[in-house]
């Protein structure tokens, strides 16, 4: 689950970690009144969306009074920021956030991340802030210091000071620089979180360290243990199909395509897509419906699945282990009564009792194309979707 | 032989009184596997499907010799009963919990550190079907009849595509020596490189296949060990060809993050390992026939 910056900067500035003053605002005027009540000369007004490169895409602009403030803030409310992290349909703006702005002498680069080949969580830094970690290894690759920490016994001042002096920082400050990478370690274990990045992290003209900008990510897994994290959840920054696929327990992904796929289990969900890539068609979601493939959890994919307008074939991609294929035609059936499918359906199944289930189909009456392997579903989705097509071309 | 698991291993279930792990523990004793109890705190004393529950998983080694566990407990728990069982001498556990914390397997793969590579436990998992090493016993929740006996030894991080790439090979009589999944998750117990490893020791395995998917850098890990120390031949499927970058595909594991770990990358680096590198799912079965 992602956060937004002004939350991830209330949360780590908890654990010690310093940030520029700062307001949040649901309007225009309302941001003009932080920022008086801020006082200071000039300001950075800041769109809080869930996405990076918000800079170059007009969401953060300096302003020096008031009138620059509403003006600012009045481009950007109600609008879709599209940057190049959202895709191109953007994401809303409905929370500004006004911030002082700081004399800034150096920008640094500064990552949490859990790093799978040591399994341990990896402290990622540069002293070329400011940019992205991805052009940063592209252009500047030797500029990274990396450090992993030993989950035994947590994050060392020593590692710290490492890479404080790597990064060239003053002796003077070295020890503020072990307390926002202190602070940043405990937020991430304290808070399971995934990853951490402030980009930049900055040294001010009068010596300080401060955050000015904050992402934090957590793990869904272990959103229980923490209730505080999970209300800072906001829907308005999701993609509302896949928001509603998890609320009901099912893992979706919009794509471009047009044929819609309903597989069980996650591998053989992007195996499936692969195949309709390769048998001439593009897939329009990956979908997961799990391990228990009930009538109840077929019907909801099939809503899921429909509601995306650009669908115009669904394919059904169940191998049943326990199971069997004789119930879960039945799933089939029952859900394509329930729910009105004007598209053509295709159905594989496969493993237990898969004749029966195959039977079940046929003796359904409802126009389901039926396939044995991967390869014919594919391809008779694709050739389905295709005359289809055509067919409503000719009318 | 097989790895991992046969005919006598004697095994625990850990998690055994829950609805689902009730169900399983009753089809893996149809299928042959030694269960000899169970764990669950506060239930020792009963019994399921005629074996005796403990309270505790050094009360069950004690009573019955387990030597592998399957841990079937929810996932704010699961992290807390491997590391029992591993303190506890299991020497091989499987976790088929889905859903558990990253950091809480963090702490669990630096505590079974505490152990000396000779007591240490190996876990496969979490996120996982199991394991089944066909006509002996399995450990998990796969449905037996798709694997045949035979040498083709698998291992995937995802259960219905392995269970895709059996069927394919039962279909052409081709028989299974062990399958291990190795789960979903970021962080997971063993690696494709840690059962490549065991798979090249194993006599009763001929040929390896190895079905991964987009993200995390244990393809390319195993690709570096294949070239170096795996004689046998090697076949691989990568899933998620059309998956987008920064997108998480079903499994926490499945997102592509770096350079390496989306499905194009991965197969051209298996490629260069010397696998053979089956080019969609629909021709994993074929694949592994054309290299035996």
């Amino acid at each position: 689950m992602d956060i937004h910056e002004y939350q991830a900067k209330e949360v780590l500035s908890n654990f010690g970690v310093e940030i520029p003053a700062g307001a949040l605002a649901y309007s225009p005027e309302q941001a003009a009144y932080r920022a008086r009540e801020m006082g200071g000369d000039k300001w950075i007004v800041k769109a809080q969306v869930h996405a990076g490169g918000r800079g170059k895409a007009g969401g953060v602009k300096l302003c020096e009074n008031e009138n620059e403030i509403q003006e600012a803030c009045e481009g950007m409310f109600g609008r879709k920021l599209v940057t190049h992290q959202t895709g191109p349909e953007g994401k809303g703006i409905y929370r500004i956030y006004v911030e002082a702005a700081v004399p800034i002498d150096r920008e640094i680069y500064l990552g949490f991340v859990l790093d799978r080949t040591s399994q341990r969580i990896m402290i990622v830094a540069s002293a070329e802030g400011g940019m992205e970690i991805e052009d940063i290894s592209e252009n500047r690759p030797e500029s990274i210091v990396r450090s992993t920490v030993e989950p035994a016994v947590g994050l060392q001042d020593f590692q710290a000071r490492e890479i404080a002096f790597k990064l060239s920082i003053e002796p003077g400050l070295v020890q503020s620089m072990v307390r926002t990478l202190q602070g940043c370690y405990r937020a991430f274990v304290e808070l399971d979180a995934t990853m951490v990045e402030i980009n930049p992290l900055v040294v001010t003209g009068d010596n300080r360290i401060l955050a000015l900008d904050a992402k934090m990510t957590f793990d869904d897994n272990a959103l229980f243990r923490h209730p505080q994290i999970s209300e800072l959840r906001d829907k308005s920054q999701e993609d509302p199909r896949e928001s509603r696929a998890a609320d009901r327990g099912l893992s979706y992904v919009g794509l471009d395509g047009n044929i819609g796929c309903i597989v069980n289990g996650a591998g053989l969900a992007m195996a499936t897509m692969d195949t309709i890539k390769l048998a001439g068609g593009e897939p329009a979601n990956f979908l997961d419906i799990g391990g228990g493939a009930t009538p109840e959890r077929v019907a909801k994919a099939f809503r899921l699945v429909l509601s995306d307008k650009n669908v115009q074939a669904v394919l059904v991609n169940i191998f049943a282990g326990i199971n069997r294929c004789d119930w879960v035609a039945e799933g089939v059936v029952q859900a394509l009564k329930e729910v009105q499918v004007d598209v053509p359906v295709i159905v594989r199944l496969a493993g237990t009792n898969v004749e029966e289930g195959q039977k079940i189909l046929a003796k359904s009456g409802l126009p389901i194309i039926r396939a044995t392997t991967l390869m014919e579903a594919a391809e008779r989705s694709v050739s389905a979707w295709q005359s289809d097509n055509s067919e409503n071309k000719a009318v | 032989m097989s790895i991992f698991l046969d005919r006598d291993t004697r095994v625990i279930v850990q998690g055994i009184s829950g609805r689902m792990a009730q169900f399983h523990t009753k089809d893996m004793i149809d299928y042959g596997t030694n269960v000899v109890g169970g764990v669950v705190p506060g239930k020792g004393g009963q019994t399921v499907h005629g074996v005796p529950v403990f309270d505790t998983v050094k009360e069950a080694v004690a009573a019955t010799g387990a030597q592998a566990s399957l841990v079937f407990v929810p996932p704010p728990f699961a992290a807390d009963s491997i590391m029992e069982a591993a303190d506890a001498g299991i020497e091989y556990c499987v976790c088929i919990t889905d859903g558990i914390p990253a950091q809480d397997m963090i702490r669990v793969k630096r505590y079974m550190m505490r152990y000396s590579k000779e007591r240490r436990m190996v876990l496969t998992g979490p996120n996982c079907a199991g394991t089944i090493s066909p006509g002996k016993a399995m450990l998990g929740i796969m449905p037996g009849h798709i694997f045949l006996p035979g040498h083709v030894g698998i291992v995937g991080r995802s259960g219905t595509l392995g269970y895709e790439a059996a069927a394919q090979l039962k279909e052409r009589g081709i028989g299974v020596s062990t399958s291990v999944g190795i789960g979903g998750d970021p962080i997971n117990g063993s690696s494709f490189r840690d059962i490549l490893e065991r798979f090249e020791n194993d006599p009763e395995t001929h040929v390896i296949a190895m079905i991964g998917e987009i993200g995390g850098p244990q393809e390319a890990e195993a690709a570096a060990y294949i070239k170096d120390h795996i004689t046998k031949p090697v076949v691989a499927y990568v899933a998620g060809l059309t998956a987008p970058k920064g997108r998480t595909m079903g499994h926490a594991g499945a997102i592509i993050s770096a350079f390496g770990e989306s499905a194009s990358e991965k197969v051209v680096i298996l490629t260069a390992a010397g696998v053979t590198v089956a080019e969609n799912p629909a021709v994993i079965g074929e694949t592994i026939a054309s290299v035996m």
